[in-house]
C-alpha cells in the first residue's frame, strides 16, 4: 500500500497508474496481434498495411500512457529508422531479385530458380515476403510520425 | 466570402448528384465495376497465386507496382516529415551528454 | 415527387457521399484556420473512399475470402463474391490519405513556428510586412 502511494505520488498531471498498469499489460499482446494480422493476411483479413498500423498504434499508446521517453525505450528512433528503412528494401529488393533471376519486375514465380517451390508456391511466398516488408515500413513511419509531431520534433517531452 | 464558398458547394454538390443518376444502384451484380477485371480475379486468382484472400492476392501480385510505390509514398511522407520537423539537441543537453 | 423519391431510395448510397463530400468541400474553402481545411480535406478523402467501396458491393455477396480447396476442385460463382479491386485500391487510398495528413499537419506545425498563428488572413498580412 505505501509503495503504491508512493508510486502515485511521482506521476505527472495526467497520468494514471491505473491506465499505466494496464497498458504495461496490454502492450505486447497488442504487438502480437500486429504480428499476427501481417502474417495471417493470406487466409484472413489483414495484410501488411493492417498489422503495421497495428504494431505502431502500440508504441503510440505507450507515448501517450507514459511519456515518449518512455516509449522510445522500447524502440529507439535509430532502431526505427534502421526498420523503416529496411521495410521499404525488402519491398524493392524482392522486386529486384525477380528481375535479376530472369523474370519480370515483380514477378515472383522467377524465383523459382533461387529456391525450388513450384511457381506458383513462389507467388504466394513472395505475397508473404513483401507484406513483412509493408508492415516494417508502415510501423516505423507511424512511430515516427507521432513521435515527431508529438514532440514538435525535439523527441524528448512528447504529449 | 462564406456565401460564395457554400454557393459554391451548393453547386459542386448539385453537378455531383445530376452526376449520379447515370450511376448503377447500389449493390447491383451486373454494374460496370463488377463484370470487366474483378471477374477474372475472383475465378482465378486462387489457381494462379493459391491465397484465399482475394484482397491480399489482388494487392501483392496483380497491383504489385502499385503497393511498392504505396510504401514508397509512406517511406518519402516519413522522411519529409522528419526533415522538416526534428530539431537537434539545445547545447545545454548537448554538454551533459 | 414519387419518382424522384423512388430515384433518392434507389441511390441512396451516392446522397450519403455527396453530403459529405459537401461538408468537407466547405471546410476547404470557406474556413480561415489551416486546421480546419485539413480536417476538411480528410473529410473529403473519406467520402471518396467510401464511394469507391460501395462501387464493390454486389447483393446478397460474400467477403472475398475464398475456401481454396473448394475453388480448385469446384470453381467459384462471380456474382456470390464481393469484388475485391475497390477494397485494393482504397486500402491503398487509406495509407496516402495518412502519409498525406502527417505531412500536412508537419509543414502546419513548421508554420506555426514561424508565424505564430494557423489564421490565412493572419498569416497573410505578416507575410506582405
Amino acid at each position: 500500500m505505501k509503495l503504491l502511494q508512493e508510486r502515485t505520488a511521482k506521476l505527472r498531471v495526467g497520468e494514471s497508474l491505473i491506465i499505466q498498469t494496464a497498458v504495461r499489460i496490454m502492450v505486447p499482446f497488442i504487438q502480437l496481434f500486429g504480428l499476427y494480422v501481417i502474417v495471417h493476411g493470406h487466409y484472413s483479413p489483414g495484410g501488411g498495411f493492417q498489422g503495421g498500423v497495428v504494431l505502431g498504434a502500440s508504441f503510440v499508446l505507450l507515448a501517450l500512457a507514459f511519456d515518449q521517453k518512455f516509449s522510445m525505450k522500447y524502440m529507439s528512433e535509430k532502431a526505427n529508422g534502421v526498420l523503416g528503412n529496411v521495410g521499404a528494401l525488402i519491398y524493392t529488393g524482392t522486386a529486384a531479385l525477380c528481375a535479376i533471376f530472369g523474370g519480370l519486375f515483380l514477378d515472383y514465380s522467377a524465383l523459382d530458380k533461387l529456391i525450388p517451390l513450384g511457381p506458383v508456391g513462389w507467388r504466394s511466398f513472395g505475397i508473404f515476403i513483401v507484406e513483412v516488408g509493408v508492415g516494417l515500413a508502415v510501423m516505423s513511419i507511424m512511430a515516427a510520425l507521432f513521435w515527431v509531431l508529438g514532440s514538435n520534433g525535439d523527441m524528448e517531452e512528447g504529449l | 466570402m462564406k456565401a460564395l464558398a457554400l454557393l459554391t458547394t451548393l453547386i459542386t454538390g448539385a453537378i455531383l448528384l445530376y452526376g449520379t443518376m447515370d450511376f448503377p444502384a447500389f449493390g447491383d451484380p451486373q454494374s460496370p465495376a463488377a463484370i470487366h477485371l474483378s471477374a477474372y480475379f475472383i475465378e482465378e486468382a486462387v489457381h494462379e497465386t493459391h491465397v484465399p484472400n482475394l484482397v491480399t492476392a489482388v494487392l501483392g501480385d496483380y497491383r504489385g507496382y502499385d503497393t511498392m510505390f504505396e510504401t514508397v509514398v509512406i517511406y518519402c511522407a516519413g522522411l519529409a516529415v522528419v526533415s522538416v520537423l526534428r530539431k537537434k539537441r539545445s547545447k545545454t543537453q548537448e554538454n551533459k551528454s | 415527387m414519387d419518382q424522384f423519391t423512388a430515384l433518392i431510395v434507389a441511390k441512396y448510397n451516392y446522397w450519403i457521399y455527396v453530403t459529405l463530400m459537401m461538408i468537407g468541400f466547405y471546410a476547404m474553402i470557406g474556413k480561415k484556420n489551416l486546421v480546419k481545411k485539413l480536417i476538411g480535406m480528410n473529410i473529403f478523402q473519406t467520402a471518396i473512399i467510401l464511394m469507391f467501396v460501395s462501387a464493390g458491393v454486389k447483393q446478397g455477396a460474400r467477403i472475398p475470402i475464398l475456401d481454396k480447396h473448394h475453388v480448385m476442385e469446384h470453381g467459384v460463382n462471380v456474382a456470390e463474391i464481393v469484388n475485391p479491386l475497390p477494397h485494393v485500391l482504397m486500402l491503398t487510398a487509406i495509407v496516402v490519405s495518412v502519409s498525406v495528413t502527417g505531412v500536412a499537419l508537419a509543414i502546419l506545425l513548421r508554420i506555426y513556428r514561424e508565424y505564430g498563428t494557423l489564421e490565412e488572413d493572419e498569416i497573410l498580412e505578416k507575410l506582405e510586412k
